[in-house]
């Protein structure tokens, strides 16, 4: 009993250390992410973020030193999401939570950010529920209906009217379903079939024959990238649907360009959209690119999780700048709402209302440049586009 | 009758791949007695050597095969003589931790020094053309997977049931004392029918990369197929794992064809229907 006591004793005075305004001291940012195991890369891609836009921006905001703290989720866990929430504010002491790869993981993190008056922002997690869970949450990344809904414009643009969807069997593959099949069937096509496809699957010649069999004119695709994505591909182009002349749309999650040399030349041809491509044409994108690849030690592995980074730690820094170095969420969310700004991606700002990203979407083509590596070829722009998913709620 | 057809042969293609991977497995825990998990970690193994060797290094596909086998086995025998050697007739936990041991650094050191993301092997023109078999295309290298799986079949039952050296095997999995007191070198036969377990999961660890493609997770991802495989086709039965592979091949093809929203349940739901009727595999020894 005695020991509870101390115990509790000592919990209550971190809280009230913890709520003491820092004067002009170093402002601590706790970025979570899968560092290790099967998706490291995609942490890696969020230092890299961090790290490039630290090299560009300075390390201090009005005379605030600024550290980031790193800690490593390997894969979609909230329980441990929360944990590692938990002990960067109450022990590590930072004023600001960032980073956040999964979904679910962002949603165990959401109800710790009003007691704990720390704001929360998000690099990549894309699911549009996340947004409504806090008021201290804002996200720079994208969501999956973001970016698919143009598909459906587009698709009917080139002629198709029959698509048969085929997605993996998982929260973002359904979310890519729905939004695929609101956009196309409202610019007037028909989604003649949908795939579910478990997550595990390693041969995709059996989903091959019954996009054949459906007679659709096009397939409309979303898998997590990695294996799957390049058995899925391979597939498409071996049993002969691509020499059929079905089309092939997806998000851009599928050509990311850490997958690219995998794919290789099945991949030429592939239509996707998405919010950032690391071969977008801007001075600024120029200066990102040259910035993340010093911190990730090779081009070949920079990809979108990186720019979501990069942004994320912009509004961060701006929130530092509103703040002043004090812990108020509420102020530091608020001076964000509206902020626009060019990011390497293209013009961006936040959303006042839903305080998630309005971007640009672009239409890319998977094509071969001149040194003969394939890249997403930008051909077509959709400007500020909104979430759809929360503008309709 | 054609989508029927066109399964039919995708199945096929897909068991063979499973095959050429499996069989090797089979061998170390039917014959050895070794519940080896660490089996797709040598197949990744490979996967990464052949991807080297092709990509990198520039070298052609049969070359890149036999380099893959070769540098596997030899990168196998420190790991037989220093490590497997102990746990020959050990109890399975024993095997279970040591052999999952393996499979974790080994992933550990590929990830490090290959990095996270996917590896191809890039084929021969020939393997990479649809071929047309009259009622559809089929991409070449199914057609040559399907060819290497009855290659090794076939070879592999010459050599056990018609060789002097598959004669001094079966002896000593069946009674090592006696064997070793008869003359037979059983250390020697082990290392031997180890390292063709493993040139075997070398094989197939780059024939099937169009199928299951090498990344460092490989050797954990399909860990439970293959030891599914082989506890369906019983442990040490050649005939017994092609029946496994071809079987669960159509399973699993069929199912997702026609219901894919399923995932795997008709591929464990006759896992666990064959495992009631024949709880040693279709044809596994009695112990």
């Amino acid at each position: 009993m005695k020991v509870a006591k101390k115990i509790l004793g000592v919990a209550v005075g971190a809280l009230l250390l913890g709520s003491v305004p820092a004067m002009a001291e170093t402002i601590k940012v706790g970025i979570i992410g899968p560092f290790s195991g099967p998706f490291a890369l995609q942490g890696k891609n969020f230092q890299a973020g961090v790290e490039a836009y630290m090299a560009l921006n300075g390390k201090s905001v009005k005379g605030h030193e600024i550290e980031v703290i790193y800690r490593d989720l390997p894969a979609a866990n909230p329980a441990q999401s929360r944990a590692l929430a938990q002990e960067l504010i109450v022990k590590d002491k930072v004023q600001y939570l960032g980073g956040v790869y999964f979904t679910p993981d962002a949603m165990a993190i959401t109800p710790l950010l009003k007691q704990a008056n720390t704001p929360l922002v998000i690099f990549n997690a894309a699911t549009s529920a996340i947004m409504t869970q806090s008021p201290f949450v804002v996200r720079t990344s994208f969501t999956t209906a973001q970016t698919t809904t143009p598909l459906g414009k587009i698709a009917v643009e080139r002629g198709v009217k029959k698509v048969i969807s085929a997605v993996s069997d998982y929260g973002p593959g359904v979310d890519a379903e729905n939004a695929f099949k609101k956009a196309f069937e409202a610019a007037g096509g028909k989604v003649v079939e949908a795939v579910r496809m478990p997550l595990n699957t390693t041969d995709f010649s059996p989903i091959m024959q019954r996009v054949r069999d459906s007679g659709a004119e096009a397939v409309f695709a979303f898998l997590p990238s990695g294996p799957t994505t390049l058995g899925f591909v391979k597939a498409y182009n071996e049993t002969g649907l691509k020499q059929a002349g079905i089309k092939f749309f997806a998000p851009g999650d599928l050509t990311q360009e850490s997958d690219l040399p995998a794919l290789g030349d099945a991949a030429l041809g592939l239509l996707t959209t998405f919010h950032y491509s690391v071969s977008h044409d801007s001075p600024e994108n120029k200066r990102f690119v040259e910035a993340a690849t010093k911190a990730i030690g090779s081009v070949e592995q920079l990809s979108f999780p990186a720019v979501g980074a990069f942004d994320g730690m912009h509004v961060i820094y701006k929130m530092i700048e509103a703040t002043d170095g004090k812990q108020d969420a509420q102020k530091a969310v608020d001076a964000v709402k509206g902020m626009a700004w060019t990011s390497p991606r293209g013009p961006v700002s936040i959303d006042a209302e839903t305080r998630h990203i309005t971007e640009n979407i672009y239409l890319r083509e998977v094509a071969k440049g001149p040194d003969g590596k394939t890249y997403n070829k930008e051909i077509q722009t959709f400007p500020n586009q909104k979430d759809p998913g929360l503008a309709t709620q | 009758m054609q989508t029927a057809l066109s399964i039919a042969i995708d199945a096929f293609a897909y068991g063979m791949a499973l095959f050429i991977i499996c069989i090797g497995l089979s061998l170390t825990m039917g014959l050895m007695r070794v519940v080896n998990l660490a089996h797709g970690a040598f197949a990744m193994i490979a996967g990464y050597i052949a991807s080297y060797a092709a990509r990198d290094l520039g070298l052609g596909y049969a070359v890149a095969i036999f380099l893959a086998i070769i540098g596997t086995i030899v990168i196998s025998i420190p790991l037989e003589r220093l490590l497997y050697r102990r746990i020959y007739g050990s109890p399975e936990l024993t095997q279970v931790l040591m052999t999952i041991g393996i499979t974790f650094c080994v992933i550990g050191i590929t990830n490090y020094f290959f990095g996270p993301t996917l590896k191809t092997i890039p084929l021969p023109g020939s393997l990479t053309q649809p071929v047309d078999v009259g009622f559809r295309t089929i991409a070449g290298h199914r057609l040559f997977v399907v060819a290497c799986g009855l290659v090794v079949a076939g070879g592999l039952w010459f050599l056990i049931e018609r060789t002097s050296f598959g004669i001094k095997l079966r002896a000593t999995v069946d009674n090592a004392a006696m064997a070793d007191a008869l003359g037979v070198r059983t250390q020697v036969v082990y290392a031997i029918s180890f390292a063709i377990a493993i040139g075997l999961a070398a094989l197939g660890g780059v024939v099937g990369a169009e199928f299951l493609p090498i990344e460092p997770y490989y050797a954990l991802r399909y860990m439970v197929t293959f030891l599914v495989v082989v506890s369906v086709g019983g442990a040490g039965s050649i005939l017994g794992a092609v029946v496994a592979c071809l079987l669960l091949g159509a399973v699993d093809t069929t199912g997702r064809y026609l219901m894919p929203e399923f995932g795997n349940f008709f591929f464990y739901a006759a896992v666990i229907a064959i495992v009631c009727v024949f709880p040693r595999g279709f044809f596994g020894r009695a112990q």
